[in-house]
């Protein structure tokens, strides 16, 4: 970079402030982070009581790795829809921005549909939250990022109902830009959680 | 709307670079190409973990971190390929901002840990101490 151009960059003290995408896109990054801090706050309590099964069942006998294989692949697929609404966007394509929202939706619910079998299976089986400390620490942290994922299919329909109604302008362009990476950083979190909890749980 | 708030960043901002911004001089194309990629790499390194997890491909005690290494990896391909992170110029605020995150869930993850192995550790003795002064 020459030294003219570093001179009026912006959001460095000099040439005034950045715009508006760049400063919500920011703001909306640091939000994130903060709520990975809060995620590895209950990263951290699973570590510790990941082995307190108080005598009941333990991640060995509860966990379905073909569940699991299937919910990764419906989040990643929807990281990568998520991805494209973002390129759709960018072309103006309403259609496809719409259809890229729309499956993104539908891979994000059916991941829903089944951690909610699973929980649900699990309460069942007389293993819910108040089994053992084990199983509080499983439900607060996979159910911490089922409820992440709820309120993005809420916000991803927003976007869909506002987009056709209101064209690309600039406010629902920068609402794009923080939804898709609100969507990705779910994903980046669930990395963390099928790693620790269940390959990681089902071995321990 | 002013049109300062438009899509691409005026030349104003050329210091800088949203989150999540793709590089501007890409063109769909190659953004697809970004994404698919990205998708490939993270099912690759995701099957890699499960398939690690399940068989005996690894010695058993280095599964663990077999597998740390693996999601780290993906965490990475997610950074890089969906949320355009890189280590330019453009990018030094995003940068710097998820290097502190990271430090704040390093020290609370390892601390939590360390912290109760080595209460976990010392439990017995402290039974037994209870013990004797009965």
């Amino acid at each position: 970079m020459s030294a003219a151009a570093h001179v009026r960059a912006t959001g460095h003290g000099q040439g005034g402030p950045a715009s508006k995408r760049i400063v919500v896109g920011y703001g909306f990054w640091l939000f994130l982070l903060s709520d990975i801090v809060m995620f590895s706050a209950f990263f951290a309590a699973w570590a510790v009581l990941a082995r307190s099964t108080a005598g009941g069942p333990s991640g060995r006998d509860l966990f379905e790795p073909p569940r699991v294989a299937a919910e990764t692949a419906l989040l990643l697929a929807s990281s990568f829809t998520c991805g494209l609404s973002a390129l759709a966007t960018r072309a103006r394509s309403l259609v496809w921005t719409e259809l890229a929202l729309l499956a993104t939706g539908l891979l994000g619910a059916a991941f829903l549909v089944l951690e909610a079998q699973e929980f649900a299976g699990l309460v069942a089986r007389g293993a819910g939250p108040q089994r053992s400390a084990f199983l509080s620490a499983f439900f607060a942290l996979v159910g911490c990022h089922g409820l992440h994922v709820a309120a993005g299919l809420l916000w991803l329909g927003t976007m869909m109902a506002q987009i056709p109604v209101k064209g690309f302008r600039a406010t629902l362009e920068r609402r794009m830009l923080c939804f898709n990476l609100f969507w990705h950083t779910l994903d980046i979190i669930w990395v963390g959680l099928f790693t620790v909890v269940y390959l990681l749980g089902a071995g321990a | 709307m002013t049109a300062r708030d438009s899509l691409e960043a005026t030349p104003r901002d050329r210091g800088d670079r949203a989150p999540g911004d793709a590089i501007e001089e890409r063109g769909l194309v190659q953004g697809l190409a970004g994404y698919g990629l990205g998708l490939a790499l993270a099912a690759g390194l995701t099957a890699a973990a499960f398939f690690v997890a399940a068989g005996h491909l690894v010695w058993g005690p280095a599964i663990p971190m077999a597998l740390v290494t693996l999601a780290v990896a993906q965490m990475g391909v997610h950074l890089v390929f969906f949320l355009h992170l890189t280590s330019g110029p453009d990018n030094t605020n995003n940068a710097l901002a998820l290097a502190f995150g990271v430090l704040i869930v390093a020290l609370v993850l390892g601390g939590s840990v360390w912290i109760m192995a080595h209460l976990n550790h010392l439990h017995p003795a402290m039974a037994q101490m209870m013990s004797m002064r009965r």
